[in-house]
């Protein structure tokens, strides 16, 4: 029993089914990748695990609850934390702010008006901010605003926020698109060493086979919204239905 | 100081040594010369610089940190207004219980709008409250006239029931007042060539302005205030961080409905009187203006444009062509003509114009507002300071 068990979960829009008899069991603890062509229905499945999209048929159980009808900030309460596309931060605010306002997330729940007490005035939270940057080697730029930072940066940050609430499963989508290969290069390295010091499951989207077959453990290869294979990286390099699919020719 | 840091001290410290001193700052030319007709420093217009900071105080909250712009918050200044003035009428002429019932009242009411109007963001959260204020208004102006008094609005009447007051003696009119002191009641110092008049009513407001602006100073730093910062920047962060936005920015709403209350309950006991025009759309754009004018966003930026346009209301407003004309008595008569047709259509009436002119510049070259001219002009003289120091930017916050 996996910590994250999708069931036969089914997604149509209109004419399109995007997804079918989607089966997914990620085990606790592991990295699990989801590859798959362009429009494959990798990010409609994602967006179904976390609040975005809610499924026409299926289940989608966290942890022995059902994701399905929540809210994603009640999603993310759960311990589902997110890694978007394009790095999502608070962008007008200092990178220092960026990295309590989740673990205030955490300590608090989704609402708190705590609206006398100073920001600052909460030590356990500055200290475990500050601990992390401390950890995602982001110390020195503290008081800088987030949206004046590099893409790699931002990145790092983005997932530092994630972490700091000690998510128990972390959803990366396509984490280095567009990056240049020396930051996919250093995300791949965050990534490992996260994925190796930290009780934390990862499930991770992605386009780049460099980056897939250097974090996964187990791979789901999803085509034309259905899983075509589920197996260990050594084995689905060599898979020939998924050099079919994925690569589109018989070689 | 006060659970803030020095920063905010400092500002706090300042902005009460201003209004304390207001009468004096804002009366600096003797009575009689030329220029007296610039002084702000009378009771009614001083209550009106705080009062208006106030409501542009509570407007920064929702607009400056969520980045909410709300286009109808005069309704709940109108909402205040009345609760205050029945509070006048049933109650008591003492202006504790309508202050208070006017900040009630005003949150309550911004409840119902705000659970509504929140509902969409952007241009359309904008409309929604836009409606709301008008619909308030016609009421207010018509199907409400019992409670409102329509389009004569209300004031105290000497045969209303006042369960807590003793009956008036005759031929006396109910005089708002704070335990027996009267709201009117000023205290005048004649200096040499100059008067100042220190008033019961500004004092009051003034006090009850340090105060909201102090809780305006808790609630940009505590931890609240960084979750509206985080509506402003990053909705889709905030919710898949585990945060729900809606209730964030409708505590915002309701506290700024608050102060939009306490701003009309307190117009209420300066002048005892209220009508439906107050709740105008124009009277929500002017609180816009101020925050924008000012600085949004900025702790002190509502509160100098709130000022700067009361200021231009009543002063540059009460500028007539004879006086232009002695102005420029020294020109010769032809260029003495002309310079005053040429000036004319901005003062007076034309005062709106004047405004316009100065809110296109500020927009244009002080996206920051007044604030951030402060701020630039403070650079140019600390300059030569700052070589030899690190830079700001660098410098920890304190705690």
């Amino acid at each position: 029993m996996g910590i994250l068990e999708v069931k036969d979960v089914g997604k149509r829009f209109g004419g399109l089914q995007a997804l079918s008899d989607v089966n997914l069991s990620v085990k606790e603890n592991t990295c699990h990748a989801i590859i798959g062509p362009n429009g494959a229905g990798k990010s409609t499945l994602l967006n179904c695990l976390i609040g975005k999209l809610i499924p026409d048929s299926g289940s989608v159980m966290f942890d022995g609850q059902s994701v399905l009808g929540r809210a994603p900030h009640e999603i993310n309460q759960m311990g589902i934390s997110r890694v978007f596309q394009t790095p999502e931060i608070f962008g007008d605010l200092s990178v220092m702010e960026n990295m309590m306002i989740p673990i205030f997330a955490k300590r608090d729940g989704n609402f708190e008006l705590n609206a006398i007490g100073s920001v600052f005035g909460n030590k356990d939270v500055v200290e475990a901010a500050e601990a992390m940057l401390e950890e995602m080697n982001m110390a020195d730029k503290r008081h800088m605003h987030a949206a004046a930072m590099s893409r790699g940066d931002k990145r790092r940050l983005e997932i530092g926020m994630c972490l700091s609430q000690q998510p128990r499963l972390l959803l990366l989508d396509e984490p280095t698109a567009g990056m240049a290969r020396a930051d996919t290069n250093n995300t791949i390295d965050l990534l490992r060493e996260i994925k190796e010091e930290r009780d934390i499951t990862i499930a991770i989207i992605e386009h780049d086979m460099h980056v897939v077959f250097s974090l996964a453990d187990r791979i789901t290869v999803l085509a034309q919204g259905t899983p075509l294979v589920e197996d260990e990286p050594e084995k689905i390099k060599g898979n020939p239905k998924v050099r079919e699919a994925y690569l589109g020719e018989s070689a | 100081m006060f659970g803030l840091d020095r920063k905010d001290t400092r500002l706090l410290i300042l902005v009460a040594i201003l209004t304390m001193a207001a009468p004096f700052l804002l009366n600096p030319f003797p009575e009689g010369s030329a220029m007296a007709q610039f002084n702000a420093g009378y009771p009614d217009l001083m209550q009106r610089f705080v009062i208006f900071g106030i409501f542009a105080i509570g407007f920064n909250i929702l607009f400056g940190l969520t980045g909410y712009l709300s286009f109808g918050h005069a309704a709940f200044l109108g909402v205040g207004s009345y609760a205050a003035i029945w509070m006048m009428k049933l109650l008591t002429m003492n202006v504790i219980p309508a202050i208070f019932m006017g900040v009630i009242f005003g949150g309550l009411f911004a409840v119902i709008v705000g659970y509504i109007s929140l509902r969409r963001s952007g241009i359309y959260f904008s409309i929604l409250t836009l409606a709301f204020a008008q619909m308030s208004f016609a009421l207010a102006y018509s199907v409400l006239t019992p409670i409102t008094g329509g389009e004569t609005g209300l004031q105290p009447k000497t045969n209303d029931p006042r369960i807590l007051d003793g009956t008036l003696a005759d031929g006396a009119t109910p005089k708002a007042n704070i335990f027996g002191l009267e709201m009117s009641s000023s205290f005048e110092l004649p200096l040499g060539s100059w008067l100042f008049t220190f008033n019961t009513g500004y004092y009051l407001a003034a006090f009850v302005m340090l105060a909201s602006f102090y809780v305006a100073i808790r609630i940009f730093r505590s931890p609240f205030g960084m979750m509206l910062r985080a509506v402003k920047s990053n909705q889709q962060r905030m919710t898949y961080t585990g945060l729900n936005p809606r209730p964030y920015t409708l505590a915002a709403f309701v506290i700024s409905g608050m102060y939009a209350g306490l701003a009309g309950g307190l117009m209420v006991a300066m002048d005892t009187q209220v009508g439906p025009e107050r709740m105008f759309w124009t009277a929500s754009g002017e609180v816009v203006l101020m925050t924008i004018l000012g600085g949004v966003g900025t702790l002190i930026g509502p509160v100098l444009g709130a000022g700067a346009i009361k200021y231009m209301e009543n002063i540059i407003s009460k500028i007539n062509s004879d006086i232009l004309h002695t102005w420029f008595a020294f020109l010769p008569d032809g260029l003495e003509d002309l310079v005053v047709t040429l000036i004319y259509p901005f003062i007076g009436k034309g005062w709106h114009l004047t405004l316009g002119i100065i809110f296109m510049l500020v927009v244009i070259f002080l996206p920051g507002g007044l604030v951030e001219g402060g701020q630039r002009i403070a650079k140019l003289f600390s300059r030569k300071k700052a070589d030899d120091n690190t830079s700001d930017v660098a410098k920890a916050p304190a705690e």
